[in-house]
């Protein structure tokens, strides 16, 4: 076989460069809400829902104290033994009981962080949350820690998707954006 | 020839992220091509429009301020 017969190879241009490429966007957003408290669940609910309003498939994974804020505001205890009805007492649920993580002055940072939003017109986590399920944003229990603490399905909001555990977690945040909070 | 707005919405005194919100739901309900102005006076919601229109494909056409009120006019991009 004679060398001129070797073919050159394709043109050098074809090969686009990094910075040529066109960045990919992520169609996904994938939240791990791990923290209960006011001043995370509020950026997790407002990402979220900017999310799903920026076309992503939009799931937020709420585990350990991220389950609380689902908790109904009306219910007051929660747990079968004394040790996760002593953790509810210390620790209620629902979107309209959460604490900050620091400055909460036994409930009174809050109370001046709601009332700041009410007159900036911030949408509540409460009303976040809504708009979240308005917006199809998947919402998921983690089932190993609702068995942990002791929170059963009714004990939660409506409108949530079926508790699951980490290896659907995993999966959905597969090519997604993903955060932790 | 002028150009005609399909829905205007006010979003006046609102903030982060209700603005984008109310416009992404607003935009859904707009035919491709036609266009939706709105009004706003968060002013982080001037780089929120402008990101939300480059990561949705849907134009930004306009991005103005009179005072304190900005003004945006987006396009419904075609599919």
């Amino acid at each position: 076989m004679s060398i001129n017969m070797i073919e050159k190879p394709p043109a050098a241009e074809a090969v686009p460069t990094i910075a040529e490429k066109t960045p990919e966007v992520a169609e996904k957003l994938v939240i791990f809400a791990w923290s209960g408290e006011l001043d995370k669940i509020w950026p997790t609910l407002i990402l979220a829902t900017t999310g799903a309003a920026m076309g992503k498939e939009t799931t937020i994974f709420f585990t350990f104290w991220g389950l609380f804020p689902l908790v109904k505001n009306q219910v007051r205890l929660t747990g079968e033994n004394w040790m996760q009805k002593m953790l509810s007492m210390m620790n209620r649920g629902g979107d309209e009981h959460l604490k900050l993580s620091k400055m909460n002055f036994a409930g009174a940072g809050p109370a001046m962080m709601n009332h700041l939003a009410k007159d900036h017109h911030v949408a509540s986590p409460h009303e976040l949350m809504e708009v979240a399920k308005e917006m199809g944003v998947h919402l998921i229990p983690c089932q190993m820690t609702m068995d942990l603490l002791g929170l059963k399905r009714e004990d939660l909001i409506d409108g949530l998707d079926e508790p699951a555990g980490a290896t659907k977690a995993l999966a959905d945040a597969q090519g997604a954006i993903t955060l932790f909070i | 020839m002028s150009i005609t707005i399909a829905k205007s919405l006010d979003l006046k005194g609102l903030s982060c992220p209700l603005p984008i919100i109310k416009t992404a739901k607003a935009m859904k309900e707009l035919a491709p091509g036609e266009l939706l102005e709105a009004f706003a006076t968060d002013p982080g919601s001037v780089p929120d429009f402008k990101a939300w229109a480059q990561s949705t494909g849907n134009p930004l056409v306009e991005s103005s301020q009179e005072g304190a009120v900005f003004h945006f006019v987006l396009k419904k991009k075609e599919i």
